[in-house]
């Protein structure tokens, strides 16, 4: 599997104590487990089994991920922006690598 | 009204067809589902249309003599003929084609210079597709003869079917918009298409929305059109009336391509919404359905009706109506000459081609019903004996003209049966187990009891094989006593029989196209005369 | 995916409701406050998108800590888990989930106080094709 690409669309400014939206995608297979290759031999499980979303080093959201997830785990939630500073984003690996994307953030 | 007066005396003018006392202060003009037919047709309306749960026995689910006594109407009359299926070869041959759109522009620009700026003309869809030339042209013949008529704003469904790239073309060079609130961007769930425009009509500021068919990636090729994610969406229905509201819409009009059964659920529920122009599901009803405030409208299909609904709209709300279904009457109603020019035009490079003869039938050639049309019928039987196959498949569309006993099929009638742009007639092997998966997948979006879960279509056409269908029963329990035709025998589901079908919504299906099957077919059966078809079993 | 068995559809029912008596520590979940937004025929069985907003003020004891979702027809039902902080601003996302047939979807909502909500939806997989 090539190296999982993250994608994230936020607003670039917002105003102090706005509620923004944040989108993000990574590309990766999430190879439920379930499925058999062409000889009956299960395919092992490999997914992105978490996600999380800090600002300024504080946590806005996590998300648990089970299989069922779809391939490109999307996801999209609600960030409130007390202050200019970081989106910081981690995906975390069945095989333990990391994931993660920045984006800064500017309150007017 | 005037039209059943006219009915009565048998006999009809252009002034019995579109005299109408104009009222209040604004017109809206619908047309929908044309599917492509630039010129007048035959359409026979479906003899049956059942409706389950709440809906059962409620209109558009009334057909027949059943449909005349609802509405009053006198058998044998202009109306009988134009809205149901009594007695319709006689009265085809009495009354003769209808639509075309020469003869629609002469409505629009006579209602236009009635009402002048008071005048909204909407397109519900299912405009670009159905045709010969439509599929020449990847819908461009309809495009510029729509653009004539200069519709307000129109949505959308088969018109995917083009593709996205084409899909887009098309619509950045219209004059006027698509909408569809219900389309997002599929990888950043937004918005894709504009959800609404607001008009300025007789002083009175009308917000139009647009809602394209919900389960288009569905019933159609989704890898055709893969960025872009539909579905209902009543939740933003909701919202984007609110948002409209807040902006001055005195008047919330919503042009859907939901099918019937969704738009009367719908305005049962999302508030706020004056009239629903109805579409998809080709249901010509001659009365509004009232829906709590909501008119719901219903202007057939084929270019045989115009719906011309003239509203009084005052202080941000619409105080009343006057409803007109205007049958169009190819014989009866004037061309318009500027149209039957640009219409002659278009399909002057195709006119050969389109003539050409393939075969005479003494069946008639229908496509509507909920289970079968001789038209579904005349197509299984080609792909049966064409694709050597033991069961055919025909998918359940509700578009196709009529062709009379006596008459020649035409390259032009058969493309109007199947023109479209996955027509590759496969051959595959299936289980018993599989094809009744099938059928009960199709029974469902038929038959659920709940329409939002409804795709609008009709049953699956089958060839070769009989069933018993239960359109009330649950779920996955529909169907009973699958048999081959031929010998008697039990479908079994573990066995394999060799299935030939065609409009398979899989990429890289292949197969002939249909209309070949059908010309090779009828090569081989100059003069068609179908059986009855038996070999559904109804169970109530 | 493959379609399921009878049986092993009536297992994974009971597997989500297990799995949501372990979320709710027992408690059985209210309608209200939650609501949970799917499509009633899924395009596409392996991307389906689902969102789950619940009322709430996001702040000090009105907080909505976690949602769970799961799929009661799914050969492991278990889809996600979204957990929500004071700086979430709203209890809402939005995901895309696998679909293995028709079934019912269902979000649990946790709150601060312990007190949970619930709402599903059908969700039908066709085979499709057809039109008007
Ligand atoms: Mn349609
Ligand atoms: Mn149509």
């Amino acid at each position: 599997m090539a190296t999982p690409k993250p994608r994230v669309k936020l607003p670039k400014s917002a105003s102090a104590g706005e509620v923004i939206t944040i989108k993000t995608l990574i590309s990766h297979t999430m190879e439920s487990g379930q499925r058999k290759d062409k000889d009956g031999n299960t395919i092992p499980r490999q997914i992105i089994n978490k996600f999380t979303c800090e600002f300024n080093g504080q946590t806005v959201f996590t998300c648990d991920i089970d299989p069922a997830i779809s391939a490109n785990p999307y996801f999209e939630f609600t960030a409130k922006v007390p202050e200019s500073g970081t989106f910081k984003f981690t995906w975390v690996d069945d095989d333990g690598s990391t994931y993660t994307d920045e984006q800064a953030i500017e309150v007017k | 009204g005037r039209w059943t007066r006219a009915a009565a005396q048998q006999r009809l003018s252009e002034a019995d067809l579109l005299d109408f006392e104009s009222y209040g202060n604004v017109t809206l003009v619908h047309l929908t589902d044309i599917h492509a037919q630039l010129v007048p047709v035959y359409f026979r309306e479906p003899s049956i249309n059942l409706g389950v749960g709440p809906v059962a026995g409620l209109p558009p689910h009334v057909t027949g003599a059943d449909f005349l006594k609802l509405y009053g109407i006198e058998p044998g009359s202009p109306a009988a003929y134009a809205l149901t299926s009594e007695d319709y070869v006689a009265l085809a041959r009495t009354y003769g084609k209808m639509g075309g759109l020469d003869r629609i522009a002469t409505i629009v620009k006579r209602i236009r210079s009635e009402r002048g700026d008071n005048t909204l003309l909407l397109d519900g869809g299912d405009t670009w597709q159905g045709s010969y030339t439509s599929l020449q042209t990847a819908g461009q013949d309809m495009v510029d003869a729509m653009n004539a008529l200069s519709p307000d704003a129109m949505t959308g469904h088969w018109e995917f079917t083009y593709g996205a790239d084409r899909v887009q073309e098309i619509i950045d060079g219209l004059p006027f918009p698509f909408l569809g609130g219900n389309i997002y961007d599929a990888e950043w769930n937004e918005p894709a298409f504009d959800a609404y425009k607001m008009f300025e009509r007789g002083g009175a500021k009308i917000a139009v929305l647009g809602q394209a068919f919900p389960y288009t990636p569905i019933a159609n090729p989704r890898w055709m059109f893969p960025n872009w994610s539909f579905g209902i969406r009543e939740e933003d229905i909701v919202k984007n009336v609110e948002v409209a509201r807040e902006e001055g819409a005195d008047l919330v009009v919503l042009l859907s391509h939901n099918g019937f059964d969704v738009d009367r659920k719908l305005a049962s529920r999302v508030p706020g919404i004056d009239v629903i122009l109805t579409g998809h599901t080709h249901d010509a009803l001659p009365e509004p359905v009232v829906v709590g405030k909501t008119l719901l409208i219903a202007s057939g299909s084929h270019g045989k009706f115009v719906t011309r609904l003239d509203l009084e709209v005052t202080g941000g709300e619409m105080k009343g109506f006057r409803h007109r279904l205007i049958p169009v009457f190819s014989d009866v109603i004037a061309p318009d000459a500027d149209m039957t020019r640009l219409v002659t035009d278009l399909r002057a490079p195709f006119e050969a081609e389109l003539k050409r003869e393939l075969a005479t039938t003494e069946t008639l050639l229908y496509r509507r019903g909920n289970f079968n049309g001789t038209f579904d019928d005349m197509i299984c039987q080609a792909l049966l004996d064409v694709r050597e196959a033991d069961i055919a498949l025909s998918p359940g569309f509700r578009w196709g003209t009529s062709v009379l006993p006596g008459q020649t099929i035409t390259v032009e009638d058969l493309y109007n049966a199947c023109g479209m742009t996955y027509p590759e007639a496969y051959r595959s092997m299936m289980t018993g187990q599989m094809l009744k998966d099938i059928l009960e997948d199709v029974a469902d979006n038929l038959f659920n009891p709940d329409p939002y879960y409804q795709q609008g279509g009709d049953m699956v056409r089958v060839g070769g094989m009989g069933y018993a269908i239960d359109p009330y029963a649950a779920m996955g329990s529909r169907i009973s006593s699958m048999t081959m035709l031929k010998t008697g025998e039990a479908v079994y589901p573990a066995k394999e029989y060799a299935v030939a079908g065609w409009a398979s919504i899989n990429e890289a299906t292949e197969g002939p196209p249909i209309w070949d099957v059908v010309e090779a077919w009828l090569a081989a059966n100059p003069v068609v005369s179908l059986p009855e078809n038996r070999s559904v079993t109804i169970i109530d | 995916f493959i379609g399921l068995s009878a049986r092993s559809a009536l297992a994974a029912a009971a597997e989500a409701d297990q799995r949501i008596m372990e979320f709710t520590g027992g408690k059985t979940p209210e309608t209200g406050k939650i609501t949970l937004t799917a499509p009633e025929i899924a395009e596409n069985g392996n991307t389906v998108p689902v969102s789950v907003s619940v009322d709430s003020a996001m702040e000090g004891d009105d907080l909505v800590e976690s949602v769970m979702i799961v799929a009661d027809g799914n050969p492991n039902p278990a889809v996600a888990t979204f957990h929500f902080t004071p700086m979430s601003g709203e209890a809402a996302a939005t995901s895309r989930m696998r679909l293995a047939q028709t079934q019912n979807v269902i979000a649990v909502a946790r709150m601060k106080d312990g007190s949970v909500f619930m709402d599903k939806k059908l969700v039908k997989v066709t085979i499709g094709g057809c039109g008007g």
